[in-house]
């Protein structure tokens, strides 16, 4: 393993975690603004890259068009699982989950019935290539999903500072309070559900320009790996500010920090099929931290009474 | 004005655990009431305020707010007549949210919720001078998220946001009951405040029977989803709490049963 092929890796794994941030904002919207755990999203994630790759090879539309309509059969998506929730009582995660399912045979089908299809990216002039995450160009991913990323960031600033916006986050944080004051929760959830699959599906349909290639089972794992963002973002950074904006920038800082980490464990040698195991059990860790600190769990609180118990002994024979 | 028809509420029919919590209920209530509301444990007192509110349908009967029949409108619809405030502090205001995003919300309660600000500067000067009024130091926390405040601020904050927008009807469901007692008097005191400035139709569900017969203009006592005691007038004024225990058993056949009440009295 030499120090030049580990630096090599990082300008595009940085590309690839600014992309899948896209993602790690709209799932904080569902997440913790809604309070709402979307698994709709590991179908979504892989639907804005088909929807994509139809629209710009089959149909030869706009790119810029191509991602809007990634966008909106993203926001398709979520409407299914608010209706799936508000309309049909189904609770959050299993509402997500039928949607997601729903989602897999609708992404086979409009590939044709085919797992996974190539951009020719000779013939066609993508946004972001991971052949130019090197270059020291204006054309260079990183740069141009950053500037995607800061449009995006304003705008859900400015939304959430909205009245329909304040709906939303009231309607995550106490419902009961949200109804008392007027507030439709049921409408709130289904735009929150849309906005956020909407952004997860653009995510997607970046990420296949970047990688060339689309897959039915892209999205496989997406909620876990944008939760550990969210939680890197948190853990890190979350103490330093309480602005909504920074907020969003540090679930995008914490999927840059995951890809860059995963990417060079894996070019030190780790099987890269033991990745998505490490990150399901770092989240784990990670969601258990509040849980542990209101009391450790019992094998822990045993040794921590032993060490106790010891320190005792040890101060008894001093004196 | 408030009409409450003959509403029945049963919670989960047919089954073992059926419980007739409102049976027959009727009340009605004039512009400008201010009406106590004691009772024992599950006598419907709560449950009452919930059909008001919407918070589910009623199995029979009807519910007027101002002439308008509501029966059959959702919560989020019927919270633009309705002022509420909780027992517990954390229903009532969205802890992660700013105090003056909070009576922001209160403040288009009922309205369509646009794409417009949130919040406006003009906004604030007036809640600014509304927090002034409650004298707890909260004006000069505006931004500070609610999570952060005690128990009776946060009740203030909310009987602040019920009644920001003058309500139709103020609802206050044993709002002091999680406070320790001088708070607890503190927010009694503002709220009846509040309702005399503003001649607010209220009602006030207490555990408290001298609080109960100390304020409003007229009290019910309720009993088995019922109302079985209505004082009001100059008979009200005269009240103490014996005479109320003694009422009660004549008007149910029954013992006053809530520890509570008697304790508190």
């Amino acid at each position: 393993m030499d120090f030049a092929s580990l630096l090599n890796a990082i300008p595009g794994a940085i590309g690839q975690g600014l992309i899948w941030g896209i993602m790690a904002i709209g799932l904080y919207i569902t997440y913790r603004v809604l309070d709402f755990s979307d698994l709709t999203v590991d179908g979504t994630m892989a639907t804005g890259a088909v929807v994509f790759i139809i629209a710009l090879c089959d149909y030869n539309l706009n790119i810029w068009i191509a991602m809007v309509l990634a966008f909106l059969a993203g926001m398709a998506a979520g409407l299914m699982t608010g209706i799936f929730h508000t309309q049909m009582g189904i609770p959050p995660i299993l509402s997500g989950i039928l949607t997601q399912l729903s989602l897999y045979s609708i992404n086979l089908l409009l590939l044709g019935n085919k797992a996974n299809r190539n951009i020719n990216t000779r013939n066609y002039d993508v946004l972001v290539s991971m052949r130019d995450a090197g270059k020291w160009a204006i054309d260079n991913p990183i740069f141009i999903t950053l500037a995607i990323l800061i449009v995006l960031i304003a705008l859900l600033y400015w939304f959430f500072g909205t009245e329909t916006g304040c709906a939303l986050r009231a309607t995550g944080c106490n419902q009961a309070m949200a109804r008392a004051q007027g507030i439709n929760t049921k409408v709130a959830k289904v735009i929150g559900l849309m906005v956020a699959n909407g952004l997860v599906a653009l995510s997607s349909a970046m990420l296949a320009q970047f990688s060339g290639t689309v897959d039915v089972k892209m999205g496989s794992g997406a909620i876990v790996i944008g939760l550990a963002a969210i939680i890197i973002g948190e853990a890190l950074f979350g103490k330093l500010c309480q602005n909504f904006a920074f907020k969003l920038s540090t679930a995008v800082l914490g999927t840059v920090i995951y890809y860059v980490v995963i990417n060079l464990v894996i070019q030190m040698g780790l099987p890269s099929q033991l990745m998505k195991l490490l990150t399901a059990l770092v989240v784990a860790v990670f969601l258990a931290v509040p849980y542990w600190k209101n009391g450790l769990p019992a094998f822990l609180s045993g040794f921590s009474a032993y060490r106790k118990h010891m320190e005792k002994k040890e101060a008894k024979k001093n004196a | 004005m408030l009409d409450i028809k003959n509403v029945v509420k049963v919670f989960n029919p047919h089954t073992i655990n059926e419980k007739v919590a409102l049976n027959g209920l009727n009340l009605h209530l004039d512009e400008g009431d201010f009406v106590t509301v004691i009772g024992g444990n599950g006598a419907g007192k709560s449950t009452m305020l919930n059909a008001i509110s919407g918070v589910w349908p009623v199995t029979r009967g009807k519910i007027e707010i101002n002439g308008k029949d509501v029966t059959h409108l959702p919560e989020h619809k019927r919270a633009s007549f309705l002022g509420r405030v909780f027992q517990d502090p954390m229903t009532g205001t969205a802890a992660n949210m700013q105090i003056e995003e909070n009576l922001a919300l209160a403040f288009r309660r009922g309205k369509i919720h646009t794409l417009r600000k949130g919040i406006t500067s003009a906004e604030r000067k007036f809640y600014k001078e509304k927090l002034k009024m409650l004298g707890l130091g909260l004006e000069d926390r505006m931004t500070s998220k609610v999570g952060l405040l005690s128990g009776g601020q946060r009740q203030a904050l909310t009987l602040l946001m019920a009644t920001l927008k003058k309500p139709k009807l103020l609802l206050l469901d044993e709002h002091t009951a999680a406070l320790d007692p001088r708070t607890a008097s503190k927010v009694l005191e503002i709220s009846n405040q509040i309702i005399e400035e503003d001649k607010l139709m209220t009602l006030m569900v207490t555990h408290n029977m001298r609080d109960a017969i100390r304020y409003g203009n007229r009290l019910i006592m309720m009993h088995e989803g019922r109302v079985i005691l209505d004082i009001k007038g100059e008979e009200k004024k005269h009240l103490t709490v014996d005479m109320l225990l003694e009422q009660f058993a004549k008007a149910s056949g029954d013992e006053f049963a809530s520890d509570r009440a008697l304790l508190s009295k």
